[in-house]
């Protein structure tokens, strides 16, 4: 049972990897722009951190290396969206996701292993050319510790998953609003600025850093740049940030699964 | 019991509407009344009706992705809204309009995720899906990815994938819907052989050909209720449906005033004219007596169409062929 569920949805994440690697184009322009965009933002908080030496905590090193980082983590955590939740909200307005309630598998395992199979893909094509591209123009503050780096990975995935879990409650709206584009400005926005994508959230003053740290978003992008940086001494070292992103990701997905009850409650009762 | 039972079976669907600028009212709306009928195992039964008559709220209920308002109804057994999942293991469905296939990856891929889906054993997959390649014409396009297949192609391969794990009943909504005369025959074929094999199918369609090649028993369905439940015969002969009798004449003439038969059309002065019988009745006493009296040269007997007898159903308005 449990088998043989398993690789249904290996089988999904198989072929959506695949899917996403006939994307050759997307995937040649996503690279040049998350380059392009790292040098822009390079030479910005280089401007900054030269007025502001060891700014947030960061030497002019790290935040340089925070920039790439965080544009190698772009397309593979999707914090504005553009995951394959995307195809879920196409699917809910047009009415199709009522096809796919006729086949014995479970909603919201089957969007996780599609975007599970999407972020795989997207992390060796997408992720990987940033920072190597960045490494070879700065000088960055790349550990040399192999425990670190698989210290980032786990970090990275459990922000996948939360992010996960946010877009897959965006998509889920589309139940209710059938037009998802106001959920989903509004969590790309939040996003945006709680992920750290925009700046570290770790220059920001006292209490706003504070509790920005402690929201999900923080673990999308900041947490897992700071597990590579070893800067997590203020969140309780590697243990609380991976214990932080863990709830998180068991609180949001849980959510996710009691929104979707309502949903399907919803079709079934009152018709698509 | 039948293999598919309805009894007494309602939907009412609640609709919000817009009043004022701020004021909105719910308006209820009865997608399907008392509906009961029964499907036994092994039939192949043509479900039709106009836009919006309440068939696809009938197939969304007995897959149980609906749950009627009131009434009883039971799948196989099965209570679908209870063991939807459950259910899905033993129906198949095709929506022409939808499709459940992988929209950027090669044909076959989405074949081997149908299987893992409903855990068909190796040997069988290979086996149905080598049936269904082969009678469906499928085998060039399994490495074509589904995005470049045309719609005729794209609604074969869905029928595939609803088939795969031998379901015992296969709804099918608009099977046919905007596919060449090639197309429809290879997937009527197809479905007359699915059925003789003891899947069940019900089969909406707007399609009245697909009716008339496939289905010995047709439900007729308006306003949520069944209006006509029989065979196709019955239908063209119910509601006082007629034939029409075209007789040619020598010249011009009056309308033809003979027993049993009244004119409908005239043309040409009277060289050309209509005239409707009952549907039950033989044309030979009719053609005979129009002989007799007038200078027939050339004649014909039409059938009352189909569509025409349907739409006349749905009206409300006795058939008459034209």
């Amino acid at each position: 049972m449990r088998l043989h569920a398993a690789r249904l949805y290996r089988t999904v994440a198989a072929g959506t990897f695949r899917r996403y690697s006939t994307y050759r184009a997307a995937t040649i322009a996503g690279v040049f722009t998350n380059t392009v965009f790292g040098f822009i933002m390079a030479y910005t908080y280089l401007a900054l951190w030269n007025v502001r030496p060891h700014l947030g905590g960061y030497t002019a090193s790290d935040a340089l290396t925070y920039v790439f980082i965080g544009q190698s983590l772009f397309a593979v955590v999707a914090v504005f969206g553009g995951g394959a939740t995307d195809d879920m909200i196409g699917r809910i307005r047009s009415g199709d996701i009522s096809v796919d309630l006729y086949r014995p598998v479970d909603l919201q395992t089957w969007w996780l292993a599609t975007d599970l199979g999407r972020a795989a893909f997207q992390f060796l094509a997408r992720g990987i050319p940033p920072t190597v591209v960045g490494a070879l123009a700065f000088h960055l503050s790349l550990p040399s510790d192999p425990l670190v780096w698989l210290a980032f990975l786990l970090s990275a995935f459990l922000g996948l998953l939360v992010s996960f879990s946010v877009r897959y409650l965006v998509a889920l709206s589309g139940f209710w609003l059938i037009d998802t584009s106001g959920t989903q400005a509004a969590a790309g926005i939040l996003g945006m600025f709680f992920s750290g994508q925009l700046l570290p959230l770790n220059i920001f003053p006292g209490a706003l850093k504070q509790i920005a740290m402690l929201l999900p978003w923080a673990g999308m992008q900041q947490l897992p740049i700071d597990v590579l940086l070893r800067t997590t001494a203020s969140l309780g070292g590697l243990g609380g940030v991976l214990a932080l992103q863990v709830t998180w990701a068991a609180v949001l997905l849980a959510l996710g699964r009691l929104v979707t009850a309502t949903a399907v409650r919803k079709v079934v009762f009152q018709g698509g | 019991m039948a293999f598919i039972e309805l009894e007494g079976v309602e939907k009412t669907f609640t609709v919000r509407r817009k009043r004022g600028r701020f004021t909105r009212t719910k308006d209820e709306v009865r997608a399907v009344e008392g509906l009961t009928f029964g499907v036994e195992r092994g039939e192949m039964v043509g479900y039709i009706g106009p836009n919006g008559a309440g068939k696809s709220t009938t197939v969304k209920m007995l897959t149980g992705i609906l749950t009627p308002s009131a009434g009883r109804l039971r799948v196989a057994g099965v209570d679908p809204q209870k063991e939807r999942v459950r259910l899905a293991q033993r129906i198949g469905v095709v929506f022409g309009q939808r499709t459940t296939l992988w929209w950027d990856l090669p044909l076959r891929d989405s074949f081997t995720l149908v299987r893992r889906i409903y855990r068909i054993p190796q040997d069988r997959f290979e086996e149905n899906l080598g049936r269904c390649v082969d009678q469906l014409e499928l085998g060039p396009l399994l490495d074509t990815p589904v995005r470049q297949l045309s719609l005729g192609q794209r609604m074969r391969g869905d029928i595939t994938a609803a088939l795969l794990h031998d379901p015992e009943v296969l709804y099918l909504d608009e099977p046919t819907i905007g596919l060449d005369i090639l197309s429809k025959a290879t997937v009527r074929r197809f479905l007359a052989e699915v059925n003789a094999r003891g899947t069940t199918v019900l089969l909406t369609t707007h399609d009245l050909q697909d009716i008339e090649q496939l289905c010995r028993r047709v439900m007729v369905i308006d306003h949520g209720r069944v209006v006509y439940d029989g065979g196709l015969e019955g239908l063209q002969g119910s509601d006082g449906a007629e034939r029409t009798l075209v007789v040619d004449l020598a010249g011009p003439s009056p309308a033809i005033d003979v027993d049993g038969a009244r004119v409908v059309r005239r043309e040409g002065d009277g060289e050309r004219q209509w005239l409707a019988f009952p549907a039950g009745r033989s044309a030979a006493p009719l053609v005979a007596a129009v002989a007799e009296r007038y200078p027939l040269v050339d004649l014909s007997v039409r059938e009352p169409d189909i569509e025409d007898v349907i739409a006349r159903l749905y009206r409300g308005v006795p058939a008459q062929a034209t």
